[in-house]
Formats: structure tokens, C-alpha cells, sequence
């Protein structure tokens, strides 16, 4: 069954994981060499999905899957079309030479095992994530790598700040998620599409369904959460607290890339309406501005490039919301050149603080003669992101402001500046980035200063070189990989042509203000730091700050919930749960109209009237008891009459095990009782017993108004019918009640007796909690102040 | 409650308990009794005991944690599903095999491992209960 492609699919997405099992025996059994070795996983996964490519330009849309759970029809289900192939080229590529840079850039870490093991994961979530089809395995692959980035992000979880980091990015990442699942139902729910393939088939559902609004907007808050939209960009810079291959994996090409690949991926269904072509550049274009004025303030080599991320976002956002065939093309271009160029660039912050040990660029200087490899791909990295040409960033820029120019109106203003003010401090800031370590004079501190190993230098080159060819032979990159991504999004078959040749227009001279103010502002870049950071100064708040304040408002208001519901007191939890169920019994009999008939008088035999008389007269003496102990066993007498009474009706078993359960719970709780000092029984004023009384006086009522209403409807014998006709003929047993119960309903019981065992277990060490002699003063001093200030 | 009496006979109530018990667990497809009271049964026995001799010597006669003889119960309960699973069935169809043993027909099923399942399990947790709340307050 299915094409033969299908085989490489599963394959593909398995092998990372596979990979990730296998990271702890290889890394042992080859030592330093396991990062390649486990390189060659996303290596061997990036061949099977090249060797579709043919298929991918012949617009072949190639679909796996298999039923996951019918019951509610969802499939795990793969489609591989030209957005998710170039896609999963990125993921895997870049994937294979950050599990290379981890080799040699983790190196003395002695979790690195651990860490290989985290990273493959999080590529084959990644991995699934773009592949999948279904609704429901896209969200599932989508939380999936907020899991794992979690536990990479927080790695090196002895620093507070990573698990700060690691926290926030799973709370903002996942919180979108949930967005994004709500969304992706209420999908399912109004179109009754249940993958991306029927809804890309028909495009006009979405829109038509009149769930339009809601579905966009969560839709676009899983997307902005993922891809670190302002006010949701927090997460990222603080993300930085992650080991370097992090940060150069899931803020370059994949995790923040996720919300452009649902945006992109969601186009053709959702785009093209003024709420979209509005929302989205406002965002994207806030986003890319801030983000990018908040990059030349940081000093940190890292945090620079986290902002620069965030701008990069942004613009990639804002060309989607433009959503014109230029504006689309331009996002494919950026979106590749990025990933390439910004994975370069966080290796070679990583490069630099494993070589001269800080990220500070005030403290970097004169680093070329020492680390002269480094420095390269730096300039390779730099100008990719700048934009200069030959490299494949001119081209993404020059597209991008093609798009932005013929946009129209204010509009056009609008977009064309935020790209502008965006584009030319980014440039700055990269220019930053790539320049000042390694120029000027060598500062004292970094005599030390070395080139770093072939393994962690490998992967930043390998990109800038990939960067310049890319540009240098557009046409090819955009066989393989530009044309292929973009026709999804588009209506028709557009194949992108730029290239470096020379071509004047809007753009160019766009771009030639572009690095005119980039090297202006790269200039004086210690003017324009100081002015950001007073401006920050005088507002005081940020996002970063809401955070914490949400968190804490979060936790303690569900601290004072808790306090609420749960202030560990007996009688108040009694209290409500009998309020609780006298309230739901009169009301369903009130509302419903149910109130019964007064039965006849019962003509009842002596006997009968005697194990009635036996109840009553321990109900008394329950009530009157002068001890505890008195009570405990006079309730027993409820039991065994209520045994009496299952026997003389003919529930033999019943009333056996009621025996037992009686004289059993009876011999505990005298156990308990009498190693207890057995107080009195509490003796109030009638006036304090009002509460109780009332409620047991209408709960007592409650339920003998519910029983006779019962028993005066006619029963359904159908299921009683059915055990006494079957029970011998299928289960071989004349006993029903036990057939039901180890046959018939077996699994029942196996999570009954699973029940039990957990309670004695549970029991148990609440048991074996000693408390000793002056935790018990306290003990009593806390129950007295409790005992005073409570009810 | 330790009195001469009471000790000199408890071993034998015991004993007749737990025979009873294992009368109840067998006998309860057809008549009343089964896993759940027999098991019940069989905990009053070893209370009767624990009264009489104490929680140290009861612990001693059990050899192993009641506990464990719960989470033993739990698994063969599990695993009395898991036979029908091996033989083609679905998970916890009864099988059933009648095998003459010292000539009558000896009724064996998958259903009466789960019953002795379910009645270790009982056994094991309520004397987990009863000896260490005895074993608190006794000190």
C-alpha cells in the first residue's frame, strides 16, 4: 500500500529520533568522533528529502500517513509539497552542522551525550512539524518542540537565568500553542476539513465558514507567540541562556521559523483580507523596528544577534501580511538567507567565547590575527545579513523592497520605512557584530585568545560559503529551493529570477540608503547605545518585567484559589461536598418537576420491621454517644443492618461482603480510636449544631425523595437481562455479580483493585510521617490559632 | 485483649479463616464469594492474628511486605489479561480449559487468575493498612 515515497518519509522524520536514542551508546563507543557520526542521521534525512526534489518542481504533492485515532479522525499524516521540502532541507542541513559544532563546541561538557540526544529530538519534532498534514499531528509536532527547546533552552538548569529563560519560552511558546489547537478545532469543527491538504484544496472554507475571525486571530497567536512577535518577543533574548548550538539551531532556522512556516503555510486559506494585510505588517513592522533599535543597545555578542532575530521576525511577518506575489517572494528569499546567514552568525558568537572567553564586545578586539578562520565567516555571516552583494542576502533585500515600494499609498510609506529603519541598524549591528572583535588593537585580557577546533569552526564557514555561492548562482538555489517554497503560498507558479546582475530601480537605491545610514550608525554606535538606554531608562517597564508580574500574580492568586478550595479542614470539605449534593438532588427534583407520589404504607414482614428497628436505635445512639469509640461502633450497626436487608432481598454476596467491609472498617477505626486518647465525644450548643442539623435534615430528605422518585419510574431491565441470560452461556459462571465483575467488566475492576493498591501505598506513607516532638508543639500551637481565628 | 485464651486460639481461627477465605475465592464464580470478599476474609484473619500475637510476628509469618503481595496481585491480574492477548483474543477474554484431573472436570480460567489477582491485591493493601496504623500507635 502507497507510493514509494511514503517509505522515505517515515523514514526521514524517524531518523532523527532515532538518532537521539542512539546518541548515549555512540557517544560513548566513538567519543569526539560522535558528532559526526551523529550527523550523518539529519545528513542520511536531508539526502531522502532531496531525492524528492525532482517531484517537489513538478508541484507533485506527496502525502503518507496512516489512522492514528479513527475514533475521532485524526491521522498521523505527512505531506511533503515545495514549502514543507525547503523547509525540512533547512532543518536538516543546518541541523547536521550544529550536531557537528555541538561536537566540538560542548566538547568538556560531560552531559554532552545528553545534549546530542535533546537536539535530534527537537529536529524531528521540528521536522514533523513542517511535514505533517493533519491538523492534529501538525499541534501535536508544534508543542513538541516547545518541550524540547524547553530542555534545551534550560540545560544548564544549575543557572537560574536558564531555567528562567527555559520557563518563559514554554509558557509563551506553549501558551500559543494551546492558541494554536484551540484554532486548529474550531477548523475541524466549522469545515469539517480535518488536514492541510483538504484545506488547501479548498481555499475559500475558511473564509466562508463564519469562524473566519476567531480562527485567524488564534491562528495568529500561536504564530506570533512561536515567532517572537513584540509584545511575545521576550522569551527569545532571555532563550540566550541556552549553550551556543542552541541558539544558533532554534533562533536562526527552526523553532522561531515555525510561526513564518504556519503563516506561510496558511496563506493561501486565510490571506489576501484586510485583517490580514493589516494586523500582520503592523506587527511584523513594530516588531522589526524595536527589535532592531533593541539590537545595537545590547553589548552582549549573543543578545545582539537575538534582537536582530526578533527584527528579522518581524520582517518576515510584515512581507507575509503584505501578501503580494513580490512581497511572498521576497519573504522565501530573507527567510532562507536568514537562516543560513543568522546560524552562521550565533556560531561565530559562540566561536568567540570559546576562543577568547566573553561575549562583550567592549572587551573583544584585534582578534584576526588569532582567529583568522572565525573572522571570515564572520564577514561572510555579516555581509549575508547586511545584504551586500554578491551574497544571497542582496537578493533577499533587494526583493524586499521591490515588495514594499510597489505596496501603494501609506501603506507603501509605512512598509518601505519600517524595512528601512529595520534593515539599516540591523546592518549596523551585524557590522558590529563581525567587526569589533576581531579589528583594532588586541586588548590585555585576550592574550589567550585562540582559533577554535575544525569541528566548531566547520559549520559557520560552511554557511557563509553556502550564503556566497547561493548568491553568486541564484539560478540554481532557486530551482532547488526558492521556487519550490514559494508556489504554495502563491496562486499561480511564479518562479523568482533575481540575481545579482545589475539592476537599477526603486530597490537598489534603497538599498544603497541602507548601507550608507548602516555604516553612519555602525559609526557612532556608542552615541545611539547610550541614547537607547536612557530612553529604556525613562520607561522602566518592558515585557520582560510583565512577565515576572504575570507569573507572580499567576501564582499567587493561585495560591489564594487553593487556600480557598483546600484549607485542609474536615468539616469544611464535608460541608460543601454535602451542600454540593443536596443542591444538585433538589434541583434536578424541583426543576424537573419529579417530586414522587407518597408511596402506600409498606406492609413489611416482622422481621423486616425489626431490622428497621435495629437501624433506627443505632442512629440514636450514634447521635447520643458519650465517646468516640461509642459512635465508631454504634455506626456499625448501620451497616449490618443495611447487610440484613441485601441478605433478606436475596443479594447473598452483597450482604457477605458488607459484612466484611463493616466489621473490617469498624475493627481499623477502633484500632485507631483506641490508640488515640479517646476524648469524648464534642458536646456543642445547640445553636452551633443548626448547620449540620439542616444539613443532614435536607440531605436525608434529598435523598429519600430521590429514592422513591426512582423506584416509582419503570426500570429498563435490559442490561440486568442480558448478564442473567449470558452470564453462564458466555462467562461459564452462575454467580452474576462475580462474572460481572471479573469477567464481564473485568478491566473495571483491574483499575478498581489498581485503586487500592495505590491507597494502601498511599496510607502507608502517610502513616510512616513521624512527627517528632517539637514539630508536634508546633503542630498544636498551628491547629489552636486555626481553632481560634476559624469558624 | 491479649489474653491466654485469646492467643492459644487465635492461630486456629486463623487458620480457619483462611481456609475459608480460599473456599470463597474459588467457589465465587457460582455462588456467592469471589476475590474482593475472600480477600476481605483473609485480612480479618490476619487481624485476628496481628491482635493476638502482635504486628512484629504477624510481619514475621507474612515474610514479605503485605505490599508486595498487592503489587503481585495487580500483576497477575494484568497478566491474566495479557494470556488471551497471546492467544488471539482480545485484552481480558476469559479462556477457559477443563482438564480432568483425579477424574472430574476441573474448571481452570484466565478469569479465576484475575480473581486471585484481585484478592492478593485486597489482602495485601488492607494488612498494609491495619499493621502499620497498629505499629504507629502501638509505640
Amino acid at each position: 500500500m502507497g507510493a514509494w515515497y511514503e517509505q522515505f518519509f517515515y523514514l526521514a522524520i524517524a531518523l532523527p529520533f532515532v538518532g537521539a536514542a542512539l546518541s548515549s551508546p555512540i557517544g560513548r563507543v566513538f567519543g569526539r568522533m560522535a558528532a559526526l557520526v551523529l550527523a550523518l542521521f539529519p545528513v542520511a534525512g536531508f539526502l531522502l528529502i532531496f531525492a524528492l526534489s525532482e517531484e517537489v518542481q513538478g508541484r507533485q504533492i506527496m502525502l503518507a500517513g496512516f489512522d492514528w485515532i479513527p475514533a475521532f479522525d485524526v491521522r498521523m499524516s505527512f505531506r511533503l509539497d515545495g514549502l514543507s521540502y525547503a523547509f525540512a532541507l533547512l532543518i536538516l542541513g543546518i541541523g547536521a552542522l550544529i550536531v557537528v559544532y555541538t561536537g566540538g563546541y560542548l566538547e568538556k561538557s560531560p552531559r554532552i551525550r545528553q545534549f546530542y540526544a535533546f537536539i535530534l529530538m527537537f529536529m524531528g519534532s521540528m521536522l514533523g512539524l513542517v511535514l505533517a498534514d493533519d491538523l492534529i499531528t501538525l499541534f501535536i509536532f508544534w508543542e513538541l518542540t516547545s518541550i524540547t527547546s524547553f530542555l534545551l533552552i534550560g540545560f544548564e538548569h544549575e543557572r537560574e537565568a536558564a531555567r528562567r529563560g527555559a520557563i518563559q519560552a514554554l509558557v509563551i511558546t506553549g501558551g500559543g500553542g494551546l492558541a494554536l489547537l484551540a484554532g486548529l478545532i474550531m477548523i475541524r469543527e466549522t469545515t469539517g476539513l480535518s488536514s492541510l491538504s483538504e484545506i488547501l484544496d479548498q481555499p475559500e472554507a475558511i473564509i466562508e465558514s463564519g469562524a473566519y475571525v476567531p480562527v485567524l486571530i488564534l491562528l495568529l497567536i500561536g504564530a506570533f507567540t512561536k515567532s517572537a512577535q513584540m509584545p511575545f518577543h521576550v522569551w527569545l533574548p532571555n532563550a540566550m541562556e541556552a549553550p551556543t548550538p542552541v541558539s544558533a539551531y532554534l533562533h536562526s532556522a527552526t523553532m522561531v521559523k515555525a510561526g513564518i512556516y504556519l503563516l506561510m503555510r496558511f496563506f493561501p486559506v486565510l490571506g489576501g483580507t484586510p485583517m490580514w494585510e493589516i494586523i500582520l505588517p503592523v506587527f511584523g513592522g513594530v516588531t522589526l523596528v524595536v527589535g532592531a533599535l533593541l539590537s545595537i543597545r545590547q553589548s552582549d555578542v549573543k543578545l545582539m544577534l537575538a534582537y536582530t532575530t526578533v527584527a528579522s521576525l518581524g520582517l518576515l511577518v510584515m512581507m507575509i501580511g503584505i501578501g503580494s506575489e513580490l512581497a511572498l517572494e521576497a519573504a522565501v528569499l530573507y527567510l532562507i538567507s536568514h537562516s543560513l546567514a543568522k546560524a552562521c552568525l550565533f556560531m561565530v558568537a559562540g566561536s568567540i567565547d570559546h576562543g577568547a572567553g566573553t561575549r562583550d564586545i567592549r572587551a573583544l578586539g584585534g582578534l584576526w590575527r588569532t582567529m583568522p578562520v572565525t573572522f571570515a565567516a564572520a564577514l561572510l555571516g555579516a555581509a549575508a545579513m547586511g545584504g551586500l552583494p554578491p551574497l544571497f542576502g542582496f537578493l533577499a533585500k533587494e526583493e524586499v523592497y521591490a515588495a514594499t515600494a510597489e505596496a501603494g499609498g501609506l501603506y507603501a510609506w509605512f512598509v518601505t520605512g519600517a524595512a528601512l529603519i529595520g534593515n539599516s541598524v540591523m546592518f549596523a549591528t551585524v557590522l558590529i557584530v563581525a567587526l569589533k572583535p576581531f579589528i583594532g588593537q588586541l586588548p590585555t585580557g585576550l592574550r589567550k585568545a585562540h582559533e577554535t577546533g575544525i569541528l566548531v569552526w566547520f559549520g559557520p564557514l560552511f554557511l557563509g560559503v553556502v550564503g556566497l555561492f547561493a548568491g553568486i548562482f541564484s539560478q540554481v538555489t532557486h530551482q532547488f529551493i526558492s521556487n519550490p517554497m514559494a508556489p504554495p503560498s502563491l496562486d499561480e507558479a511564479v518562479a523568482i529570477t533575481i540575481s545579482v546582475g545589475f539592476h537599477l530601480g526603486a530597490a537598489l537605491y534603497l538599498s544603497i540608503v541602507t548601507i550608507i545610514l548602516g555604516v553612519l550608525l555602525y559609526r557612532r554606535s556608542q552615541v545611539v547605545r547610550a541614547r537607547i538606554a536612557t530612553l529604556l531608562a525613562r520607561i522602566g517597564w518592558g515585557p520582560d518585567r510583565g512577565f515576572d508580574q504575570v507569573m507572580r500574580g499567576l501564582i499567587s492568586g493561585a495560591f489564594r484559589l487553593t487556600n480557598f478550595l483546600q484549607p485542609g479542614r474536615l468539616d469544611y470539605y464535608m460541608r460543601v461536598t454535602f451542600v454540593v449534593i443536596i443542591g444538585a438532588l433538589w434541583f434536578s427534583l424541583i426543576r424537573s418537576d419529579a417530586l414522587p407520589a407518597l408511596p402506600e404504607f409498606p406492609r413489611l414482614y416482622f422481621y423486616e420491621w425489626a431490622v428497621l428497628g435495629i437501624l433506627v436505635l443505632g442512629l440514636v445512639v450514634v447521635a447520643n454517644a458519650p465517646s468516640r469509640l461509642a459512635a465508631v461502633v454504634s455506626l456499625g450497626i448501620q451497616g449490618l443492618a443495611v447487610a440484613l436487608l441485601f441478605m433478606l432481598l436475596g443479594a447473598p454476596d452483597l450482604s457477605f461482603t458488607q459484612f466484611m467491609v463493616e466489621i473490617l472498617s469498624v475493627a481499623i477505626l477502633a484500632l485507631v480510636m483506641t490508640r488515640l486518647r479517646l476524648m469524648p465525644a464534642d458536646r456543642r450548643p445547640f445553636r452551633e449544631v443548626i448547620p449540620e442539623l439542616t444539613i443532614a435534615i435536607a440531605g436525608g430528605l434529598g435523598f429519600a425523595l430521590f429514592l422513591i422518585t426512582v423506584s416509582q419510574i419503570e426500570l429498563d431491565t435490559s442490561v440486568s437481562d442480558f448478564f442473567t441470560r449470558y452470564s453462564y452461556v458466555i462467562a461459564h459462571g452462575r454467580n452474576i455479580v462475580n462474572v460481572i465483575l471479573v469477567d464481564f467488566r473485568a478491566v473495571d475492576t483491574m483499575g478498581e483493585i489498581a485503586v487500592v493498591l495505590t491507597t494502601g501505598a498511599a496510607i502507608l506513607a502517610l502513616v510512616r510521617i513521624r512527627v517528632s516532638k517539637k514539630d508536634r508543639a508546633g503542630v498544636k500551637r498551628k491547629r489552636r490559632a486555626l481553632e481560634g481565628g476559624g469558624l | 485483649m491479649r489474653t491466654v485464651i485469646f492467643r492459644v486460639t487465635a492461630p486456629y481461627l486463623t487458620s480457619l479463616m483462611f481456609l475459608f477465605s480460599l473456599f470463597v475465592l474459588l467457589r465465587g464464580h457460582n455462588e456467592p464469594g469471589g476475590g474482593f470478599i475472600g480477600g476481605l476474609i483473609a485480612a480479618s484473619a490476619i487481624a485476628v492474628y496481628g491482635m493476638a500475637v502482635g504486628v512484629e510476628a504477624v510481619r514475621r509469618a507474612l515474610f514479605f511486605h503485605p505490599i508486595a503481595y498487592a503489587a503481585f496481585g495487580l500483576v497477575l491480574a494484568v497478566l491474566a489479561g495479557f494470556v488471551s492477548i497471546f492467544a488471539g483474543f482480545q485484552f481480558m477474554t476469559g479462556l477457559w480449559a477443563f482438564p480432568a484431573i483425579l477424574g472430574g472436570d476441573v474448571a481452570l480460567s484466565t478469569t479465576l487468575l484475575f480473581d486471585i489477582g484481585v484478592y492478593l491485591v485486597i489482602v495485601g493493601a488492607i494488612c498494609a493498612i491495619a499493621l502499620s496504623l497498629e505499629e504507629r500507635y502501638s509505640d
